[in-house]
């Protein structure tokens, strides 16, 4: 059993009388990694920076192990944050970066007397240049210590502002995509290191970022969040198996969603066809969004097909070919390893654990269809992160019509 | 064609220069001048520069500028710094707003900040030596009687600095705000997420930042304080004097080489110090570009 450290309970945050986040509600356990995943312009930052002590919450209550701390400002608090944009102090050197934290001491309560007191603890010299080199070696920075911010290169500095916030030893550490700015490669060498230091710290994580892969593969426990609203907290298990709503499931992973009715229990009616699936608790005849994963699909020759279609266009992904098949006019995306050309008609097979029933909700109909799709779609995310004023125009060009 | 309108244009730039620099080589050459002329050379010599500075008005008045110019630096500095990251926290149209404000006494002409400034004075103190020639205070403290008398104000150096200190104050403003403009606004949430209150994050973290604004709005204020004339003339009274004052009055007793010598060395303080300040810009930049890449 896992303890509780952070709570969040009915925030909402408006700014100028515009709605950013709407009533979350949420809780951090101890020793946690938890990942906050969302679009552009979600309200993943804020979040940040009112568990940080930044920014007030308009109204709801932010509670450390049980205590309210909305009027406690960021200085005594005790989280640290890894910035979205790093915020090193560039008049001050590698060493001097990492040991500000240090330097500055933390204001303790302790009991003096019998009678509370607020003391300044202050870390002796050799302690504090211990830590730091300790800490720099952790991020693989040794040997670094004299160089100016300027004189680094986006991932050394990433890793300096990651031992700048871990040097104090904070319960909590706040990331605001710390990994945004870096290559492919880089991206992922700096998630399993971060993912090591998280468990040899033991530290809370939460984590902020719009990649989905890097959330599914690094959490313990991913919030999906849109507008504002948290649409869906499970493992990362959970929320790719099992997405709450249409949103959910084509924000994780390519899913193509369809509309479907619910016959009775196990038994879903699509495209004038009845199939099984492992869904229940629905009720009889409910309208609902049917979810059918592109790696999912069985691609058979076309006489033995539950359902038949025909190739629009493939594109090698390298593991994989994404195939476009149109079933009647509804364009699906499959992933397969064998080569279909253009024009050829097959058929397919859906066997009951393909297939994944949801409620419909206000996204119903605005994802998961794969009419309009082009070869960009991946890169979509990627342009959006670059470019954080243009949050949230051009988010999900790729699906919508 | 062309290559005449080339030299045309060039002997246009020397008439210019020659206009604009001309009065003050002459005057240069001649507070070397051995003999009392300003028309004849009558050869080199120190003479004048060291009337100078055995001249007890010229040094009295020297020492007034400096320690004008100097205190409404130092106050001007902290004063404009402090605004200026107050305009910062602002909101973006109160802050365009309040920095019209700050810039439309720059543009004024100072002969009417001179005069308003000295309206003012004359108007407060008017009304001060009024109650203090009319009413007396007297109480009873321990059982001796005290008698109270309000001193009464002029003009003098009180006054010329609070004038210096008013009209230095934008400067600093506006060669600090672009400075915390540039600045990382995380940087001060930063200092504060790792144990800093906000006033131990403005002196490790804004100050460091904005400094080469602070030095450089200091140097602003300084130069414009020593070559303030006409503010000064009207606020400082009858008693104190500065610099650019006594010239000015020497001038109006007699022509003496005196005054060339004094003006020179002005000039060429004032100069020192706009290419210091230019210098160093020109510095700050070019390591603003390489923290850049
Ligand atoms: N200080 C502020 N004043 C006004 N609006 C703000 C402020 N901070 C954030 N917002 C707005 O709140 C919304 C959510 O912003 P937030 O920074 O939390 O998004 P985000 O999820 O972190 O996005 P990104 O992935 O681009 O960083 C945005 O629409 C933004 O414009
Ligand atoms: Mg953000």
């Amino acid at each position: 059993m896992s303890k509780e450290l952070i709570r969040l309970v009915n925030c909402s945050m408006a700014f100028d009388g515009e709605l950013v986040l709407d009533n979350m509600n949420l809780y951090f356990n101890d020793s946690e990694f938890l990942t906050l995943l969302g679009p552009s312009g979600c309200g993943k930052t804020t979040t940040l920076r009112i568990i940080g002590g930044f920014i007030t919450p308009t109204s709801g209550e932010v509670l450390f192990d049980g205590v309210r701390m909305n009027d406690i400002p960021p200085h005594l608090r005790q989280v640290n944050t890894v910035f979205q944009r790093y915020a090193l102090f560039p008049h001050l050197n590698v060493f001097e970066n990492v040991a500000f934290g240090l330097r500055i001491g933390r204001t303790e309560e302790k009991e003096v007397n019998g009678k509370k007191k607020k003391v300044k603890v202050r870390i002796p010299q050799e302690e504090i240049r211990q830590r730091v080199l300790e800490m720099l070696e952790v991020v693989s920075l040794k040997g670094f210590e004299n160089r100016r911010i300027n004189e680094l290169s986006g991932g050394q500095q990433q890793r300096v502002a990651i031992a700048r916030a871990l040097v104090n030893r904070p319960k909590v550490l706040l990331l605001d995509e710390p990994l945004g700015a870096l290559d492919l490669r880089l991206r992922k060498d700096m998630q399993s290191e971060l993912k090591r230091i998280q468990q040899q710290m033991g530290i809370t994580f939460i984590y902020v970022t719009h990649d989905q892969e890097e959330a599914l593969a690094m959490s313990d426990t991913i919030v999906v969040m849109d507008q504002g609203r948290i649409q869906q907290i499970g493992t990362p298990e959970d929320i790719y198996n099992e997405p709450k709503n249409a949103f959910v499931a084509d924000f994780i992973g390519e899913s193509n969603i369809l509309d479907g009715i619910m016959h009775e229990d196990y038994v879903v009616e699509f495209f004038n066809r009845k199939f099984k699936c492992l869904d229940k608790g629905f009720a009889p005849m409910e309208p609902v969004d049917v979810v059918i994963r592109p790696e999912d699909i069985d691609i058979v020759p076309k006489e033995q097909g539950q359902l038949r279609g025909t190739v629009t266009s493939v594109t090698f992904k390298g593991v994989h070919y994404d195939t476009i098949v149109d079933f009647k006019g509804f364009k699906w995306l499959i992933q397969t390893t064998d080569y279909h050309p253009v024009g050829e008609t097959i058929g397919i097979i859906l066997n009951p654990d393909d297939i994944h029933i949801m409620h419909k909700s206000q996204y119903s109909g605005m994802f998961g269809d794969y009419s309009s799709y082009s070869e960009e779609y991946e890169e979509m995310d990627d342009v959006t992160m670059l470019d954080e004023e243009e949050e949230g125009s051009s988010r999900e060009d790729g699906h919508e019509e | 064609m062309k290559k005449q309108r080339r030299t045309g244009s060039r002997v246009f730039m020397a008439l210019v220069f020659l206009f604009l620099y001309a009065p003050i080589f002459l005057m240069i050459i001649f507070s070397f001048n051995a003999g009392n002329s300003s028309v004849v050379w009558q050869g080199f010599s120190l003479h004048w520069y060291e009337e100078l500075f055995q001249d007890r008005t010229i040094m009295r008045s020297f020492y007034t500028t400096i320690l004008v110019s100097l205190l409404a630096t130092v106050i001007a500095t902290i004063a404009g710094t402090f605004a200026a990251v107050g305009f910062y926290s602002m909101r973006r149209r109160t802050r365009s707003a309040l920095m019209t404000v700050n810039n439309i006494p720059m543009t004024n002409a100072d002969i009417v900040t001179g005069v308003s400034l000295c309206l003012l004075f004359v108007t407060v103190f008017g009304g001060w030596n009024y109650l203090a020639e009319n009413y007396r205070f007297t109480f009873n403290w321990l059982g001796t009687l005290y008698r109270l008398t309000l001193p009464k104000l002029s003009l003098g150096f009180g006054t010329m600095l609070i004038a210096h200190i008013t009209f230095n104050i934008p400067y600093v403003i506006l060669s600090v705000g672009p400075k915390l403009r540039q600045m990382d606004r995380n940087l001060v949430d930063a200092a504060q997420d790792l144990g800093c209150t906000w006033m131990q994050a403005f002196f490790k973290v804004i100050l460091p930042e904005i400094k080469p604004g602070i030095i450089s709005g200091a140097l602003i204020a300084f130069t414009m304080s020593v070559d303030d004339f006409v503010i000064s003339y009207f606020t400082a009274g009858s008693s104190v004097s500065t610099l650019a004052m006594e010239i000015y009055s020497m001038a109006r007793r007699r022509i003496s080489p005196e005054i060339n010598a004094i003006s020179s060395l002005l000039f060429v303080v004032v100069i020192l110090l706009l290419t210091a300040n230019n210098i160093r810009e020109a510095r700050a930049e070019k390591a603003l570009a390489k923290r850049r890449y």
